[in-house]
């Protein structure tokens, strides 16, 4: 019989030392959430009515009609991807310099405070509001669709690159600078060459991301599949809007499945 | 040719990392520069080539003050000044071909190293210093598919790609295995002797200073403590240099180098590393 070793017990440190201030941020928590459900008005008849129109929803993923409205659904579909492949290519490209100058370890102070007030505008404004105002200043349409998407594409882009950019090894910048390597020398030898993986990756990933978003917008006038998906909607055809929606889905798994490939293969 | 006058460097932290050194080296010489850790060894050999900005001196190579100059001038003297880094400091994705062309971006336009059209000349350079640093036929093979010792062989080459006439080497075998260290100690040495190069060796090993480079300048916070040959590095030197401390067993192994017994040494140092 050990009678030290049975004396001694251990309990983790509570993380508010005070049993009382515990107690009473529980309770209020707990208050908290009880009048949050409380408010909440659910209007029952109206949950029994959308029942069934989801219930008529589902049914028609059973049997999509891809048909009746095929030329719509076309028309939305090459709008959408020409909306995506455009917008991520202008994207990446302009998203490349301003990643660069939001580095802290190559950019001067004032190109970088530029740099991340433009970054930080863009994803500030999520993709619908900037569609909407697009569509405001250029029209109906894809054009739109595509400026919006580029804007947002940089903002993204830029964001996770410069953070990338930050964390690249110095000791080989250095060494070119060594050689008497100058700027953009050292850009490419020394900053493009280790970022490479994570660009394509991150382009890849924002191709998918875009063309999930070209369905978005499309619904607030910008073009693409979203147009077809929405009036499709309008119109009470289901059959149709279920036909867009696995052709979505099956788009989206595609580039899912090809951006694994070619991002194990650049590493 | 290398005349490093009155050299100070104070970090923006208000470290003051050299105190006023002064140090000469001659075409061909090469010394080695050894010190404890945060000495300024390092601060040193990168105020040659202005990898660190100095605070105050002078730094003169070939009568030409290096630390008055800027912009394209920089580079160009940069050129003239090859450097080795202990982590190797490759492009790690790219070829080692691409990394021992690297060494001549000085020497070429953007667009022609943006294709990786270098003059054949340099072509033909890279492949004979990869035979020269016992790496023929690696040429295509990634710097991070490499060993340690092949890494540094490659950083060598590059350096040397660069036609220098000054070599600043950074603790070139302070990643390596002690076998490899001696391996790369010898290269660097040969290289020097063979294209009369001179330079400066960052050291950790007192023992392999003293066993490769005649000239030894101990550094100790930010001052020149000792400059002198390696043979009269002994107990009261390396006090001098790195303070108190009981230095038997490396005295005994200098005074054993010098009676001449470096290749029993060697096996000493192999049996202890294992």
């Amino acid at each position: 019989m050990t009678t030290t070793a049975a004396a001694r017990t251990w309990r983790r440190p509570p993380f508010i030392a005070d049993a009382r201030w515990r107690w009473a941020l529980i309770a209020a928590a707990a208050a908290y959430l009880a009048v949050g459900i409380g408010s909440l008005e659910v209007d029952w008849q109206r949950v029994v009515l959308g029942l069934e129109r989801g219930a008529r929803f589902l049914a028609a993923f059973a049997q999509p009609d891809f048909t009746s409205r095929w030329d719509d659904i076309q028309r939305g579909f090459v709008e959408s991807l020409t909306m995506t492949v455009t917008s991520t290519a202008v994207g990446v490209l302009l998203a490349i310099p301003v990643a660069v100058g939001a580095a802290t370890n190559l950019a001067p102070r004032w190109i970088y405070l530029a740099c991340r007030g433009f970054i930080a505008v863009s994803r500030t404004l999520n993709e619908i509001i900037v569609a909407v105002l697009l569509v405001a200043m250029f029209g109906f349409g894809p054009f739109a669709g595509f400026l919006t998407l580029t804007f947002a594409t940089i903002g993204f882009m830029a964001k996770l690159l410069a953070e990338d950019i930050e964390e690249i090894d110095p000791d080989q910048l250095d060494a070119l600078r060594a050689t008497g390597a100058t700027f953009w020398q050292r850009l490419d030898y020394g900053v493009l060459s280790q970022v490479t993986p994570r660009l394509v990756g991150l382009s890849m990933y924002r191709l998918d991301i875009n063309f999930r978003e070209s369905a978005v917008i499309g619904i607030v006038g910008a073009g693409g599949v979203g147009d077809t998906l929405n009036t499709a909607m309008d119109r009470y055809e289901y059959g149709s809007a279920a036909a867009v929606i696995l052709i979505i889905i099956a788009i989206v798994m595609v580039a899912e499945y090809t951006s694994g490939l070619l991002r194990q293969r650049i590493q | 040719m290398l005349e490093i006058e009155a050299l100070t460097k104070r970090y923006p932290t208000g470290d003051l990392a050299l105190k006023g050194v002064t140090l000469a080296v001659g075409a061909g010489e090469v010394i080695g520069l050894i010190g404890p850790s945060g000495a300024g060894k390092s601060t040193l050999i990168r105020c040659v080539n202005r990898l660190v900005e100095p605070s105050g001196g002078r730094v003169r190579l070939d009568g030409v003050d290096l630390a008055a100059l800027r912009g394209a001038k920089l580079r160009a003297a940069r050129r003239r000044i090859g450097m080795i880094f202990q982590e190797f400091a490759l492009v790690e994705r790219l070829t080692v071909m691409e990394n021992l062309l690297s060494g001549r971006l000085g020497y070429t336009g953007f667009w022609a190293s943006w294709f990786r059209r270098f003059a054949p000349a340099d072509v033909a350079r890279a492949f004979e210093l990869l035979e020269r640093v016992g790496l023929a036929g690696m040429e295509n093979k990634r710097a991070d598919a490499l060993s340690g010792g092949q890494r540094q062989r490659v950083g060598i080459a590059r350096a040397l790609m660069q036609d220098p006439t000054l070599l600043l080497v950074d603790e070139p075998t302070a990643s390596l295995d002690p076998k490899t260290s001696r391996q790369i100690m010898r290269l660097i040495l040969d290289l020097c002797r063979e294209r009369g190069l001179a330079a400066i060796v960052n050291i950790h090993d007192v023992v392999l200073a003293t066993e490769f480079l005649p000239r030894i300048v101990g550094l100790r916070a930010g001052e020149v403590v000792y400059d002198g040959p390696a043979a009269q590095v002994d107990h009261a030197v390396l006090t001098r240099i790195y303070g108190d401390e009981d230095w038997s067993a490396i005295t005994q192994r200098l005074d054993a180098q010098r009676r001449g017994r470096a290749s029993d040494l060697d096996d000493e140092l192999l049996v202890q590393a294992v």
